[in-house]
């Protein structure tokens, strides 16, 4: 429970505020170290890699919404999940933007050579190019315009988005995979355990269940 | 309780900028300059931070056939390293390798040579005169960096050794200290890291064992105190902190292509024809170029084409990579 006094800030539009910041944090720590101490000697890689790693954070934290919703017995938390998977994608634009500008510098040949020949970019800008149309979607009149059971199929590749991710992460590293690893650890518990409530749900009919 | 009565000359709150927002708006004036800056300055701004300097390395001649580009700044040639033994990040090897003993120093000799046994590294370098010279380095993850190496001619020094007939190859070992190492405490690559050349490619007068960069001995990070730089080749086939030097019959066995053959090869000349099978090797990064600029063509053994073809002639060096 809230203490009677913090139960203000609980309120829809204050804790949506918070979390909206919040989600900001890392650019800003991006621009102040740019603005700073710099991004080092090849800055380019530097700023690319830190776009990557927080769209893909970012991917996964809202994949840890529901089960954190329903683990945790936090309902509150689904309201966030919009927000959050719309993070995702504008870090994910952030990170496709900055591989176009400042690692290639505008190189086209170069970059449809990459999507074409490198295994870990074509996975990459699949992982982009699911992400869209669920960003594009994201609104309330979309989900009507749709219909709630196509928006839902629509929005369920997600999922393959997160694996994705992953591997694009996984498929690009030399020799250190711990990282890589432990993102891959963290995804199989998040979409194990949406497994594993479809298998109980389906044994036991009966009861009820809510989420997906 | 203080209740601070207002007077008719105080500003009203509604008056005052909140601070955040004149910060913000202060840190958007620097941001926007900066940007600016930033767009088009060279980018030596992220370096500026100092890092302590070296000892400088006494009678160094200058070799007359450097490279004629502006040489990477020390700032930037010292803090990012791959230098795994010091941790798999770029900046794990500055931070990490203070500690590091780099004298005393001994390597040992061995296999096929008349003159084996244990040098110290004063003994190895005395007899020779020390050469700056400036190298292009060229990393296969397709960034570079214009550096100037201090050393002596890598074959000068193994002539000593006199290797026999039977020496085809000759192998390097990099000292294992997972004490001193962290990196060596992580069975992420097998270590000691280890790297051969075939004699005629060792025996080349382009082959550097180095001892110093920037007219100061070698820093901890880049391969104190003794190491190989062999500037038509990878960056990693240059191998830091050696220990050992033994004369084979046979290919040595080299960390990367242990690790990951399909990807690296006993040769790993520098061709922008010949991709990496995860990226191109055709255009590369010049580490301390502007931030918005575009990479730069990769030359074929990265410029030392006309030294060293002669070397792989007849040789397909698309499979011996």
């Amino acid at each position: 429970m809230l203490a009677p006094g913090m139960s203000r800030f609980a309120k829809p539009p204050i804790a949506k505020a918070i979390v909206f910041v919040l989600c900001l944090a890392p650019l800003a720590w991006l621009a102040h170290r740019g603005l700073t101490a710099g991004f080092g000697a090849h800055p380019q890689e530097y700023v690319n890699r830190f776009l990557g790693d927080w769209a893909l954070r970012f991917l996964l934290i809202a994949l840890a919404v529901t089960p954190l919703r329903l683990i945790g017995g936090w309902p509150q938390l689904a309201r966030f999940r919009r927000m959050i998977g719309l993070y995702a994608f504008f870090y994910a634009t952030l990170h496709v933007l900055s591989y176009v500008v400042a690692t290639h510098f505008f190189d086209w040949a170069e970059i449809l050579k990459d999507i074409v020949k490198r295994n870990y970019i074509t996975v990459g800008m699949v992982v982009f190019a699911i992400l869209l149309p669920m960003a594009a979607t994201s609104t309330a009149g979309m989900v009507k315009r749709l219909g709630p059971k196509r928006w839902q199929a629509l929005h369920r590749l997600v999922y393959l988005a997160g694996i994705g991710g992953v591997f694009h992460f996984f498929m690009m590293v030399k020799a250190d995979w711990r990282e890589p690893l432990l993102y891959a650890l963290i995804l199989a518990f998040l979409l194990g355990y949406r497994v594993y409530r479809r298998a109980r749900r389906f044994s036991n009919p009966g009861k009820s269940s809510f989420g997906t | 309780m203080l209740i601070k009565r207002l007077r008719a000359a105080d500003p009203k709150g509604s008056d005052i900028t909140p601070r955040a927002v004149f910060e913000g708006r202060r840190t958007l004036l620097k941001a926007a300059g900066l940007a600016a800056a930033w767009a088009v300055a060279p980018k030596s701004a992220s370096a500026a931070k100092t890092v302590a300097r070296g000892e400088p390395i006494p009678n160094v001649v200058k070799w007359p056939k450097s490279a004629t580009e502006t040489p990477t700044a020390y700032e930037l040639a010292t803090t990012y390293n791959n230098f795994y033994e010091f941790g798999f990040d770029k900046e794990d090897p500055v931070r990490n390798s203070k500690d590091f003993k780099a004298r005393p120093w001994t390597v040992a000799v061995e296999g096929h040579a008349a003159k084996t046994g244990t040098y110290d590294f004063e003994d190895l370098i005395k007899p020779h005169t020390l050469e700056e010279r400036v190298y292009r380095f060229r990393c296969v993850e397709a960034w570079s960096m214009v550096v100037p190496w201090v050393g002596v001619p890598l074959g000068d020094v193994l002539k000593r050794f006199e290797p026999t007939a039977k020496a085809k190859y000759v192998a390097f070992q990099t000292v294992l200290r997972p004490e001193e190492m962290p990196g060596q405490r992580l069975p992420l690559l097998k270590w000691p890291y280890i790297e051969g050349l075939r004699m005629d490619e060792a025996m080349h007068p382009l082959a550097l064992l180095t001892v110093g960069m920037y007219g100061e001995w070698l820093p901890n990070q880049n391969g104190a105190p003794l190491r190989v730089i062999l500037p038509w080749k990878y960056g990693f086939k240059s191998i830091k902190s050696i220990v050992r030097i033994a004369f084979t019959e046979k290919e040595p066995p080299t960390t990367w292509n242990i690790a990951t053959p399909r990807e690296y090869g006993f040769y790993s000349n520098v061709n922008p024809k010949v991709d990496h099978p995860r990226w191109s090797q055709a255009k590369e990064r010049v580490i301390g170029d502007p931030f918005f600029s575009p990479r730069k063509p990769t030359l074929m053994f990265n410029g030392y084409e006309e030294d060293v073809a002669h070397l792989y002639k007849g040789m397909d060096l698309a499979k011996l990579y």
